[in-house]
C-alpha cells in the first residue's frame, strides 16, 4: 500500500481517459452529424437497415416536443417489454436454474431501474435471475436506455448551434447512432478483453465442486411451509449441517459487464458487482472498468466543445470535472487509509479493508468507487455501507451534487450545462448585462429549465428520506444502528432519484415501500430533467445568434472554469448539508471521540 | 401514431441486435479464444472432476490450512450463490465485537503484534480468493508445525504463489488461498 504506487495508479488512469477521450469525442461529433467515420463502409448499410423497417426518414427533423415525445413512447416500450419479461420468467426460455418469476413490486422497481439507466437492484442476480431476463432483458436495456441520455444532451448541444430555426434533430438517428457507432464497437472490445482476464461467458447451468475440505455451520431449521422455526425466545432454531460441494454460478457476463460499465449502467450480474471475481476478475479488468465508465461522459465534453465549434468550451467543463473528481479521491483515499481508531484499538494494521477486494488494493477500489459515483454509473467493488464515515461521504456528495464530474451518459453533462447557465445567469446579473452562453440569450425559459434539472433530484431525495424517516417500516428496514441508518436512507434515495445505483447495501430495500417510492423516484429523476432538457434545447434553437462583446464573459477560460466549480459547491451545500451533517458528518465526529 | 410504431419496431430491432446478436458473437469469441477463462478458470482434480475456481475463494477453517479473509456471504462462509459483503458500518458495536473475536482467534494461534487488515475484515464478495503477503506469512509458523514441514519449505511454497501487481503497478501483491491450500496437500 505504498502512496506513490497508488498516485501512479490514479494519474495513469486520468491520463488514459484524456489520452482515448479526445479521438473518441471527435468521432462522436462525426457521427452525431452524419458524416462519413471509418465503421461507415460496415455500418451504414445496418443504420439504413434499421431505419427502413422502422419507418424513420432520417431527414425528418422534430421539434422538442415531438423528439421528447418519442424518447418518452420508447422507454415506455422498454418498461413493458422488460416487465412482462421480469413476470413471465418461468414460461421463458435460458432457465437451467428453473428460477420463477419476480413479484410485481419487485418487477416494477426493477423494470424502471433499467430503463432509466438507474439499476438500482432489490434482488440478486444470480439467484433471481435467468440467462434469458439478464441478456434479452437487461443487456439490452444498458445499450438503449444509455443511448436515450446520449440523443437527449446531444438534442441540447443543437439548441445551441442552431439559430432561428424550431427543430433539434431526429431522435430514432440519434438513438441508432448513438448504439450501432458507440456503443456496440466498444462494447464488444471490452467485453472479449474482460474474458481475456477471467470474466466468464458461457450459458452452461451452474457448476457443482467439490470442496477441498468440507465445511460445517449451522443451517437454520425450516417447517413444511418453509418458514424459519423459532424457539420461545424467538430466536430462529438452527441445526448442523456439512456442506461437502457448493454451486458456482455460470452465465454470459462479460457481454453485459462491458455495456454496464460503459453506459454507465451499473446493475450486475451478480450480486457482488463488480467486486465479484468473474466479472472483475483483475487488476487490470479493474483498471479497464473504472476506464470504461468514464470514458464516453468525458468524451462527451470532447463532442460539445467541436459542434458548437470551439472546443476550449469543452475543456472548461472538463477542467472542472477534472478538479472535482481528484479532490474526491484525495478525500475518499485518504480516510480510507487511515481507517479508523476502533479498529487500531483491536489492533488491526493497514486500510479499512472491511468490503473491499484483495487483488484491487485501496488506490483501484477507491478509484472504482469514486468513478462510479461521480458518473450515475452505481456499480461498485467495495460495499459503500462498509467504508469509514467521511469516505462514505464521498460517493453520496457526488451522487447528490447531481452527477456531473463526468456524469452519466448524456445525463452528466446536460445537467453541467445547467449548471454553467446558473453560472452565467449569476455571474451576468453581477456585472449587469443580459448573460449570454455560447451566443445564445439566457432569457426565463432557460433559467426555469436549468433549475429544474439541477433541483428535482434534491427535492425529492430530501421529501423521500423524510417520509421514510417517519415511516416506522422503512426505519425498520435499515441495518446498521444511528447516524449510520440515516446515511443508508439517505444513500438508498439519493442514488434511485439520480439515477445511480448503487446502494449502502445494507438497507433491506426489497420491501414494498422502497419498491415503489424507489420506482417513483426513479422516474422523477430521469424523465422530468430529461424533459426539461429537450424544452431547452427548442427554446435555444429558436434564438437567433448574438456575437460576443466587450462584455460577454468568456466561458472557455479558467475564471469561468473557477466560477462554476463555486455555483457547483453552493448549490450542492446549500441543499444537502443539513442531511449530510446528521449522517455522515455526526458518525465522524462521534467516532473520532472514541479516542 | 407513427411514433408508437416506431418505438416498438425500434424495441425489437434493438433486442435483437443487443439482445441476441451481440451476446451471441461476445461468447463466441470467449468461448474460441479464452476457453478456460470463459468457463469459469476451473480447477479439476486427477479425475476430471471440478473441485473450484481459481478465481472463487473457498472456506479453510482447518489449522493445518492458511485461512483465507473471512466472509459475509449468506448459509456458509465462501458460498459462491450468495455473493456479497457484510454491509457493517464502521461504528457498528456488533461488527466491532466480531473483528474482536477474530483477532482473539488469531491471538490464540500465537500471533503476535499488529494484525494484517484482509484477515480480519470481510471482503466485498465473500469470495475473495487472495490474501496479503503479510497475512499468509503470519500464518507460516502454525502450517510448519502442524505439518511438520520446515518453515522454510513452507515459505518457499508461499512465494512460489505469490502473485505480484499486475504489469508491476496495478492491485497489491496477493497469495490465491485455495491453489497454495492445494499445493501444500499435493507435497504432504
Amino acid at each position: 500500500m505504498t502512496l506513490p504506487n497508488d498516485l501512479l495508479q490514479f494519474f495513469g488512469l486520468l491520463a488514459a481517459v484524456l489520452l482515448l477521450a479526445r479521438p473518441l469525442g471527435t468521432f462522436m461529433a462525426r457521427v452525431y452529424n452524419g458524416e462519413r467515420t471509418f465503421l461507415s463502409p460496415v455500418l451504414a448499410p445496418c443504420e439504413s437497415l434499421f431505419y427502413r423497417i422502422c419507418g424513420v426518414d432520417r431527414n425528418d427533423e422534430m421539434g422538442w416536443q415531438r423528439y421528447a415525445l418519442a424518447m418518452l413512447l420508447f422507454n415506455l416500450v422498454l418498461f413493458l417489454a422488460l416487465m412482462g419479461m421480469l413476470l413471465a420468467q418461468p414460461a421463458l426460455p435460458f432457465n437451467p436454474q428453473g428460477l420463477p418469476g419476480l413479484s410485481w413490486p419487485l418487477a416494477l422497481n426493477t423494470a424502471i431501474s433499467f430503463i432509466t439507466n438507474t439499476n438500482w437492484q432489490n434482488y440478486s442476480g444470480e439467484s433471481t435471475l435467468s440467462y434469458f431476463t439478464q441478456v434479452v432483458g437487461l443487456t439490452v436495456h444498458n445499450f438503449v436506455s444509455a443511448a436515450s441520455g446520449m440523443a437527449i444532451v446531444i438534442a441540447l448541444i443543437r439548441g445551441f448551434v442552431r439559430r432561428t430555426t424550431d427543430t433539434i434533430g431526429n431522435f430514432w438517428v440519434d438513438l441508432t447512432r448513438s448504439v450501432l457507432y458507440i456503443l456496440l464497437p466498444l462494447s464488444l472490445i471490452g467485453a472479449v478483453f474482460l474474458v481475456s482476464q477471467g470474466a466468464i461467458q458461457n450459458f452452461s447451468g451452474y457448476k457443482t465442486a467439490a470442496l477441498t475440505q468440507p465445511i460445517s455451520y449451522d443451517k437454520p431449521k425450516l417447517n413444511e411451509q418453509g418458514a424459519p422455526m423459532l424457539d420461545q425466545a424467538g430466536k430462529p432454531l438452527t441445526e448442523s449441517a456439512t456442506a461437502k460441494e457448493v454451486s458456482i454460478p455460470m452465465g454470459p457476463v462479460a457481454s453485459q459487464e462491458a455495456i454496464k460499465e460503459l453506459g454507465t449502467n451499473g446493475g450486475g450480474f451478480f450480486n457482488a458487482n463488480s467486486a465479484h471475481p468473474f466479472e472483475n476478475p483483475t487488476p487490470l479488468s479493474n483498471f479497464m472498468q473504472v476506464l470504461f465508465i468514464l470514458l464516453i461522459p468525458a468524451a462527451l465534453t470532447r463532442t460539445f466543445g467541436v459542434m458548437v465549434g470551439n472546443p476550449r468550451q469543452g475543456r472548461a467543463l472538463l477542467g472542472v470535472m477534472l478538479f472535482l473528481f481528484i479532490v474526491a479521491f484525495g478525500v475518499l483515499h485518504a480516510s480510507e487509509l487511515a481507517s479508523t481508531p476502533m479498529l487500531h484499538k483491536l489492533g488491526v494494521a493497514g486500510g479499512n479493508l472491511e468490503g473491499k477486494e484483495l487483488r484491487f488494493g485501496l488506490a483501484g477500489t477507491n478509484m472504482f468507487e469514486v468513478a462510479t459515483t461521480a458518473t450515475s454509473c452505481g456499480a461498485v467493488t467495495a460495499m459503500h455501507d462498509s467504508l469509514t464515515p467521511l469516505g462514505g461521504l464521498v460517493p453520496l456528495s457526488l451522487i447528490l451534487l447531481g452527477e456531473i464530474v463526468f456524469g452519466g451518459v448524456g445525463c452528466g453533462l446536460y445537467t453541467m450545462l445547467a449548471f454553467a447557465i446558473i453560472a452565467v445567469f449569476v455571474s451576468g446579473l453581477m456585472i449587469g448585462r443580459t448573460p449570454e452562453y455560447l451566443g445564445k440569450k439566457i432569457e426565463v425559459r432557460e433559467m426555469w429549465m436549468s433549475i429544474v434539472i439541477i433541483l428535482v433530484a434534491g427535492i425529492v431525495v430530501l421529501i423521500l428520506s423524510g417520509i421514510a424517516m417517519i415511516t416506522p417500516s422503512a426505519v425498520a428496514s435499515m441495518s446498521n444502528p444511528g447516524a449510520h441508518g440515516l446515511t443508508e436512507v439517505l444513500y438508498a434515495m439519493a442514488s434511485m432519484a439520480n439515477n445511480n445505483g448503487s446502494a449502502f447495501a445494507g438497507l433491506s430495500s426489497n420491501t414494498n415501500f422502497y419498491n415503489l417510492l424507489g420506482a417513483l423516484a426513479m422516474l422523477i429523476g430521469r424523465y422530468v430533467p430529461a424533459v426539461a432538457v429537450l424544452a431547452m434545447a427548442g427554446g435555444l434553437a429558436g434564438k437567433k445568434y448574438v456575437p460576443p462583446s466587450l462584455g460577454t464573459l468568456p466561458t472557455d477560460k479558467f475564471p469561468f472554469a473557477f466560477w462554476l466549480t463555486l455555483v457547483i459547491l453552493i448549490v450542492g451545500a446549500l441543499t444537502f448539508f443539513p442531511a449530510l451533517a446528521l449522517g455522515p458528518i455526526v458518525e465522524h465526529l462521534s467516532m473520532m471521540g472514541v479516542n | 401514431m407513427k411514433e408508437l410504431k416506431s418505438a416498438i419496431l425500434m424495441c425489437l430491432l434493438f433486442t435483437v441486435l443487443c439482445g441476441g446478436l451481440y451476446p451471441a458473437v461476445v461468447t463466441g469469441l470467449a468461448q474460441t479464444l479464452f476457453p478456460h477463462q470463459a468457463n469459469g478458470s476451473l480447477i479439476t482434480d486427477a479425475n476430471g472432476q471440478a473441485v473450484g475456481s481459481e478465481l472463487i475463494g473457498q472456506p479453510f477453517t482447518g489449522p493445518h490450512y492458511f485461512w483465507p479473509r473471512p466472509s459475509a456471504t449468506a448459509e456458509f462462509a465462501y458460498n459462491p450463490m450468495a455473493s456479497g459483503g457484510s454491509n457493517s458500518g464502521p461504528s457498528n458495536p456488533a461488527f466491532l465485537a466480531t473483528v474482536a473475536e477474530r483477532v482473539e482467534a488469531l491471538r490464540a494461534t500465537g500471533v503476535t503484534g499488529p494484525i494484517p487488515a484482509d484477515l480480519v475484515l470481510a471482503s466485498a464478495s465473500g469470495l475473495d480468493p487472495h490474501i496479503s503477503l503479510e497475512a499468509a506469512q503470519l500464518q507460516i509458523p502454525r502450517i510448519a508445525k502442524m505439518r511438520n514441514l520446515p518453515e522454510d519449505a513452507v515459505a518457499s511454497l508461499v512465494a512460489g504463489h505469490t502473485e505480484g501487481r499486475q504489469l508491476g503497478l496495478l492491485g497489491e501483491p496477493r497469495v490465491n488461498v485455495l491453489l497454495l491450500n492445494r499445493a501444500l496437500d499435493s507435497q504432504s
